[in-house]
């Protein structure tokens, strides 16, 4: 790591997209990345690289030479494109080309050294069917595989140098009207069909408008991001909302930053960073696997908001993270929080900036028995310290109703129902799932009112936020399913919450017949291997239990609840 | 500090914290993160056990799923710098 570099970021004041100036932007196209100037468009880091920077002219550039690629390959308004990059520069200018030649884009995972390639294809040749898939833009390296496997073209790198004469950004414009789908945000899940949410033109404006207001968004932001970009924070907030804005985005990719900390510090560092969204486990990361002689160079008070957002969020975590980097100048008023969903294109709430984000000590037996948030205090038996998510932003009600669908009162627990400005128009081609009921989107989410702010509790579904990634059980189940030497149809996964890493951790409980120690131990790193190359996740726990262990319901089905009570009670 | 108490150190640390198993048996050539048995978060983890533990800060350039990803890569990695 390189010490004491301080980059400043060129820019000048452009009419930023507020409530006010939201008529003067029809389309995504209408982004200030996209107006031309050498002010400061994106930087981009690496570890132990240099950072390259993207001006706003050399933005423009490459998105229209892009853009004209894809017209000349036969991309027509409104047809899928799918980008499977490698997080970087590439997949940025392909993302914003597709829109511009009036195309849909999503983003999508690429294929790592860790997964199977044969069920990543497959899953992508689904996709492309399904979905009807008009074209993949990917990496040269990828692209030959890739092409053998899907019925649509794979286009490597070489889509950049098709044309060399970029369409001027008028030509694009008339392509696209603001009620028109401008991208998919695809939900994660690796088995059935995944949901693609549309979002319009409209939406991803009225949300970027309103959210920039929540946030008290400015000319001297400049936004730190090493979120994935086929997950709606690091879409919206880490990507389309700085770039709309014409505020400089400093870009860093998920894997070097999972590995390595401390470059999320020296973004913030160089560049004066001062937003950066994260899901609760990062503040664990950073805490925990920052190593004191990366830490001690670096300074954060350039800082105005790290945003806790996409996974529940801990006061211990925000405790851990402000208690090891107060010395660097993390303050209270620094940590904030979002709740936010791909469906609402992305914030539903925002804690006010330059406030800590509010507790509400409340009786946790209380909570869990009666479903009622009842004010308690520190120290008393059963206190629980819940995180305020902020009240809902601009344009967004929120509603907590309970099972029949009626309003419940302040401090009641139920299922959190939104209705904004901002909501998805469909899921696409996918007309058998109905997002609405009496036009209120019901989010699956459990959570509560109080004083005009959100809290949540957790979801009404068994599914597991791990990382910040939504992981359904029924799909690690199914690959544990096909490992040999486990009982089908005998296994169970579930999510269990861990103080230290500040999310909910996987675990696997798996009947098998053998009790040899060594075949057992093969078993174990079977089911292992095989989450790991089908998933996006890695089991943190894997029990191998003996036959008739696992609890059925009385329809026959394995219960996840109660079987996961069993196991933690076993377990101490 | 010789090889072996390196090797013993590390495998202790990686089965009771990463892998969450001490009884895990794990084999010196057996590849950690490829295999599933730990993220390339605990990469960092591991980063920052060597330095509190040995005092070496390997370099990010060499905390990589390609150099880190079995007992005998970390050992090595260690003794190189111990031997200096």
């Amino acid at each position: 790591m390189r010490k004491n570099i301080t980059h400043y970021v060129s820019r000048i004041t452009f009419p930023m997209l507020t409530p006010k100036t939201r008529p003067s932007f029809h389309t995504l196209l209408d982004a200030i990345a996209l107006t031309g100037g050498d002010e400061t468009a994106i930087v981009y880091l690496e570890t132990e690289r240099p950072s390259i920077t993207i001006t706003r002219q050399e933005f423009a550039e490459r998105v229209h030479t892009y853009a004209a690629a894809l017209q000349q390959l036969g991309i027509r308004p409104r047809d899928l494109v799918i980008i499977t990059h490698t997080q970087n520069l590439e997949s940025i200018y392909a993302f914003w080309g597709a829109m511009a030649a009036g195309a849909i884009p999503s983003m999508f995972p690429t294929l790592t050294e860790k997964l199977d390639p044969a069920i990543y294809m497959q899953n992508m040749a689904e996709l492309v069917s399904f979905s009807n898939v008009k074209a993949i833009l990917t990496t040269d390296d990828f692209a030959p595989q890739l092409a053998k496997q899907v019925t649509c073209p794979v286009i490597g790198n070489q889509l950049s140098v098709i044309s060399n004469q970029p369409i001027h950004n008028s030509q694009f414009t008339i392509h696209n009207s603001q009620f028109d789908i401008a991208f998919l945000q695809h939900s994660s899940g690796t088995t059935g069909l995944q949901k693609g949410v549309a979002l319009s033109h409209r939406a991803a404006l009225n949300q970027i408008a309103s959210y920039s207001e929540a946030i008290g968004l400015n000319e001297q932001d400049v936004i730190v991001s090493w979120l994935p970009l086929y997950h709606d924070m690091g879409l919206i907030a880490g990507f389309l909302l700085p770039l709309v804005q014409g505020v400089p985005l400093v870009l860093m990719s998920p894997f070097d930053w999972a590995k390595h900390p401390a470059l999320l510090f020296r973004a913030i560092h160089e560049f004066k960073g001062t937003l950066c969204w994260l899901p609760n486990f990062a503040y664990n990361h950073c805490a925990r696997r920052i190593r004191q002689r990366d830490a001690a160079q670096f300074s954060l008070k350039s800082m105005r908001l790290f945003i806790n957002c996409s996974e529940p969020v801990r006061h211990d975590s925000h405790q851990l993270f402000l208690n090891r980097f107060a010395a660097l100048g993390v303050t209270p008023e620094m940590l904030g929080v979002s709740y936010a969903m791909a469906e609402n294109t992305f914030a539903v709430t925002q804690t006010p900036p330059g406030q800590p984000a509010r507790l509400d000590v409340v009786d946790g037996a209380a909570l869990t028995g009666q479903q009622i948030a009842k004010p308690s205090a520190n120290g008393r038996p059963h206190a629980q310290a819940l995180v305020s998510c902020g009240p809902p932003i601009a344009d967004t009600a929120v509603r907590i109703l309970n099972k029949a669908g009626d309003i419940l009162p302040e401090r009641h627990v139920g299922e959190i129902a939104i209705q904004s400005d901002y909501m998805l128009t469909e899921y696409y081609k996918r007309d058998d799932l109905r997002p609405f009921r009496d036009n209120w989107f019901l989010t699956g989410d459990r959570g509560y009112m109080a004083d005009g702010e959100v809290y949540v509790i957790g979801r009404s579904k068994d599914l597991i936020i791990n990382a910040g990634k939504n992981v359904y059980p029924q799909d690690i189940e199914a690959i544990v399913n096909t490992v040999p030497g486990v009982h089908a149809g005998r296994a169970v996964v579930f999510g269990v919450p861990d103080e230290r890493e500040g999310t909910e951790l996987i675990a696997v409980v798996a009947e098998v017949e053998t009790d040899d120690p060594a075949q057992r131990k093969a078993i174990n790193k079977a089911i292992r291997q095989a989450i790991v190359r089908q998933s996006t996740v890695s089991a943190s726990y894997v029990t191998l239990v003996d036959a008739r262990w696992l609890i059925k319901t009385s329809s026959g089905k394995i219960a996840r609840a109660a079987n996961r009570e069993k196991w933690l009670a076993e377990k101490g | 500090m010789d090889d072996k108490t390196i090797r013993e150190k590390i495998r202790a640390f990686i089965t009771r914290e990463l892998i969450r198993d001490e009884e895990y048996d794990l084999a010196d050539d057996e590849g950690i993160i490829t295999g599933g048995l730990m993220d390339s978060f605990s990469l960092a983890e591991f980063g920052v056990f060597v330095e509190d533990e040995f005092d070496v800060y390997i370099p990010d350039s060499d905390l990589t799923v390609a150099k880190m990803d079995t007992l005998n890569q970390m050992a090595a990695r260690i003794m190189q710098d111990l031997d200096v």
